[in-house]
């Protein structure tokens, strides 16, 4: 089955994006193909590679990162969502003229429309968040 | 066209004090360009969203539900409201925004894009979607 994911939530502040992560292994481990990660509201901060959380934590950024790089996914932050919470990539940094950027590995920043195909192209839409 | 599928938006929260209600109105209205068979529903909290007569100027935060009247122009009317939601905060259709939408198969007449539904019927509608992304 594709299935398409959709993140809502920030990866330490709600549980829904670890559990997005544990959801899109054990498809891929069944044989099941991920069309697109998208992430979304809060969601985009699953995105920023400036994420240093304690080291006996999980990374999440890194997780996402190291699957996306694995299973070749297309990892998604929408763009609007983005700008709001300061995702920056280097397309952005130079239309926004900010003095850097802080995309994670294996993610990139698009619109709307990306969630929206992910919907019609997918068998089956799954939203993680509250 | 073969991949036209339906496209159902549930919205849950309040509209203001969190953000899911106005993104999630950005996703229908991006949504609305892709020619897809587009519905949403409102419950819980949700109902308010498309509460009539809403002041957000002592919060300092834009009120957005004007452009929920927008949406009959992009072909959004299936909007579902459910009645236990409204019975439950004590409102009606009546505290509702007056959401219309034009007819094109009906020589453009003007009719209600809103209808409230019980929680069994919006079950049943639930049961015929494609895709249903849940704010």
């Amino acid at each position: 089955m594709k299935f398409g994911i959709q993140v809502n939530e920030g990866p330490y502040n709600h549980e829904a994006s670890v559990t997005a992560l544990n959801f899109v292994r054990a498809a891929l481990e069944a044989g099941h193909e991920i069309f697109r990660v998208f992430f979304y509201h809060d969601g985009v901060n699953n995105g920023t590679r400036y994420t240093t959380p304690p080291q006996d934590d999980i990374h999440i950024v890194n997780s996402w990162s190291e699957l996306a790089e694995k299973h070749n996914l297309d990892l998604v932050v929408c763009v609007a969502a983005a700008q709001r919470r300061g995702i920056v990539d280097e397309g952005e940094q130079e239309r926004n003229g900010k003095d850097g950027n802080n995309i994670a590995p294996g993610f990139r920043i698009s619109g709307l429309g990306q969630l929206i195909e992910a919907g019609i192209q997918s068998d089956r839409l799954v939203v993680f968040g509250d | 066209m073969s991949d036209t599928k339906k496209f159902m938006y549930i919205n849950r929260k309040a509209p203001y004090g969190t953000i899911y209600a106005w993104e999630s109105l950005e996703v229908v209205l991006i949504g609305a360009a892709f020619e897809q068979e587009v519905a949403m529903a409102f419950v819980d909290d949700g109902v308010y969203q498309i509460l009539k007569g809403q002041d957000t100027s002592e919060l300092g935060i834009k009120n957005f539900s004007p452009t929920y009247s927008a949406l009959g122009d992009y072909d959004v009317n299936k909007i579902y409201v459910e009645k236990e939601s409204l019975d439950a905060r004590g409102l009606t259709v009546d505290d509702l925004l007056d959401l219309k939408y034009e007819d094109e198969d009906d020589d453009w007449a003007e009719k209600d894009s809103i209808q409230v539904v019980t929680s069994q019927e919006l079950a049943e509608i639930l049961e015929q979607q494609d895709v249903v992304f849940s704010f």
